[in-house]
């Protein structure tokens, strides 16, 4: 399944300062479901390179992090549950406070 | 400046930059004055003019014109935002709508500095700013309302000024102090609209839930960086800024632009759009950023505007069932809440046992008697182009542990005498420099210390030549 994974707000920093991955992931359920759970430990073990604790808490992501799938906020398609499709865009941000 | 004059001189420096500001304070007066005078007259001559119509007789057909202005801006009024009255989706409306608002913003840098100009230029009501820090230098390139002239004296003052400046027919209100919850209800009770151009966490949840206890719209931008976000929270059964963060971050993702850098233009540009979203809330015109947000990318020149969740029911402020009132805001502890000071002033970390630091005069004085040393500057590499102490070694604190063979090799070339060389870790402001000598002492060097104060005392303390940033 392709992907196209983008990081922002600093969370780039995690993945050597990579702002956007076009991955290959393949379910491991099968084919037909690939749920963002699935895809955040994949993320956590794939693209990761530092401090995991400043992306992850538990099995979700940390506090402040907001969540998009297909420029839509993953709590309005069911979190961790959201089912994902080949080409869907998934979009890491954490809320900045700076001004 | 000669040493055996410094007395004197400064006496009199201090007379001259006293009286410096006391005629900029009267002669800033004195051009408001005068606009205010100028604005008033205009009002005047153009009553007079079309009076002077009517009195004639000769042209009855602009009298008829004249008592068909079913609106109520002044002839000044509509040359001024003519340009705003010719937009068939603004029009009249929008701009009578606009100058019987009131618009609060809340901090005078980077994103207060653009919304604050373009509110006032455009003609609201009543334009309140609240902000307690003073101008710096370093503030500059970002927060375009001040000038130079205004560097150390009040952000609120300098801004208040230019509004004026722009537009004296809008009454700017000044609030020279910090955001707190003892102030906050008092203050934001008396505007329609409220713009978070502040720059940390605590704020920016004290600000929200104070927007949902008065039933306030608020318009929030932050910049960081390269990037930026927007969102208007509150409006039209909308989401609050707790809705969205729940449970606060870390304080180590919360980046603050004094330590990670920003450029001056993003910032600007979503002022700019706050003062945008401001301006149709108050009139009521478009579609505001309600339960969406725009994501701005400045280095990529990209800006996503995503779907965001609706009000949460479960919202401890906004929510169905919750009950926050005025007392339990007023209560509530923001710093203890999300871990931070409301105050941006850089933290002071205190970790290590006294002998394992060094102020900077001592270390000055460690140079002058020649000690073998080596000195580790543990800054991140961009830190370190930009100043760096001679003969200081840079490995960055996050590459320490894979580079302790650097360290142990320069202390075996500085070792001279064979009674070893000392090991000093310096850093910018003395709190990554003591998370190094833990980490090094736990890695077997014993003897490393660090810098009290880091390069910011050695420039405040030892060479006042010493480049800050």
């Amino acid at each position: 399944m392709q992907l196209t994974l983008e990081f922002g707000g600093g969370l780039e920093l995690l993945c050597e300062s990579v702002k956007i991955h076009k991955v290959n992931v393949d379910p491991p359920n099968g084919p037909e479901k690939f749920i963002m759970k699935d895809l955040l430990s994949w993320v956590r073990t794939n693209l990761i390179k530092e401090r995991p604790e400043m992306f992850m808490k538990g099995d979700s992501v940390r506090p402040g992090v907001l969540v998009l799938v297909n420029d839509c906020d993953w709590e309005l398609s069911g979190q961790l549950d959201t089912t994902l499709e080949d080409k869907d865009v998934v979009v890491f941000i954490s809320t900045l406070h700076g001004g | 400046m000669e040493t055996n004059g410094v007395g004197g001189s400064a006496a009199d420096m201090s007379r001259i930059l006293s009286e410096l500001e006391t005629l900029k304070t009267a002669k800033n007066d004195i051009d408001r004055r005068i606009s205010a005078l100028e604005a008033q007259l205009r009002d005047t001559t153009n009553i007079q003019d079309k009076n002077d119509t009517v009195s004639n007789g000769s042209c009855p057909l602009i009298s008829a014109v004249h008592s068909n202005i079913n609106h109520d801006l002044t002839p000044d009024s509509v040359y001024r935002y003519s340009r705003h009255l010719l937009l068939p989706s603004f029009g009249v409306q929008g701009q009578s709508n606009l100058l019987k608002s009131s618009i609060l913003v809340i901090g005078a840098g980077g994103l207060g500095s653009p919304a604050l100009l373009y509110l006032a230029a455009c003609g609201v009501g009543r334009l309140g700013i609240v902000d307690h820090d003073v101008v710096e230098l370093n503030n500059m390139h970002r927060q375009v309302i001040h000038t130079e002239a205004y560097i150390g004296q009040p952000k609120v003052k300098s801004a208040a000024a230019t509004c004026r400046s722009i537009n004296s027919t809008v009454q700017i209100v000044e609030y020279q102090e910090a955001l707190r919850t003892s102030n906050a209800l008092e203050i934001l009770s008396q505007y329609d609209i409220v713009v978070d151009a502040t720059d940390n966490a605590p704020s920016r949840y004290m600000i929200s839930d104070c927007c949902v206890v008065l039933g306030k719209p608020l318009v929030s931008g932050a910049a960081l960086g390269l990037e930026g976000q927007l969102t208007v929270y509150n409006y039209n059964g909308g989401p609050c800024y707790r809705c969205l963060f729940p449970t606060p971050p870390p304080t180590s993702a919360c980046q603050r632009c004094s330590d990670s850098g920003v450029l001056g233009v993003v910032p600007g540009i979503i002022g700019c759009l706050q003062a945008l979203e401001a301006i149709k809330i108050a009139g009521a015109v478009g579609e505001p950023l309600s339960g969406r947000m725009l994501l701005f990318d400045a280095l990529s020149a990209r800006i996503r505007i995503v779907k965001i969740r609706g009000r949460s029911s479960q919202c401890e402020v906004c929510g169905e069932n919750s009950a926050f009132t005025q007392q339990q805001f007023k209560n509530f502890d923001y710093e203890k809440f999300t871990q931070a000071p409301l105050s941006t002033l850089p933290v002071k970390l205190n970790l290590l046992p006294e002998d394992s630091r060094i102020s900077s005069k001592e270390y000055k004085e460690k140079i002058d008697n020649g000690e073998a040393h080596v000195l580790v500057d543990v800054r991140p590499e961009h830190h370190f182009k930009i100043v760096s102490l001679p003969n200081s070694i840079n490995i960055p604190l996050a590459s320490l542990e894979v580079r302790l063979p650097e360290i142990s090799k320069a202390l075996k070339e500085e070792d001279n005498s064979g009674s070893g060389a000392s090991l000093y870790v310096v850093c910018r402001r003395g709190n990554d420099s003591q998370r190094a000598v833990q980490c090094l002492q736990k890695m077997g060097f014993n003897s490393a210390r660090d810098i009290i104060g880091g390069l910011e005392s050695w420039g405040h303390d030892v060479d006042p030549n010493f480049p800050t940033y």
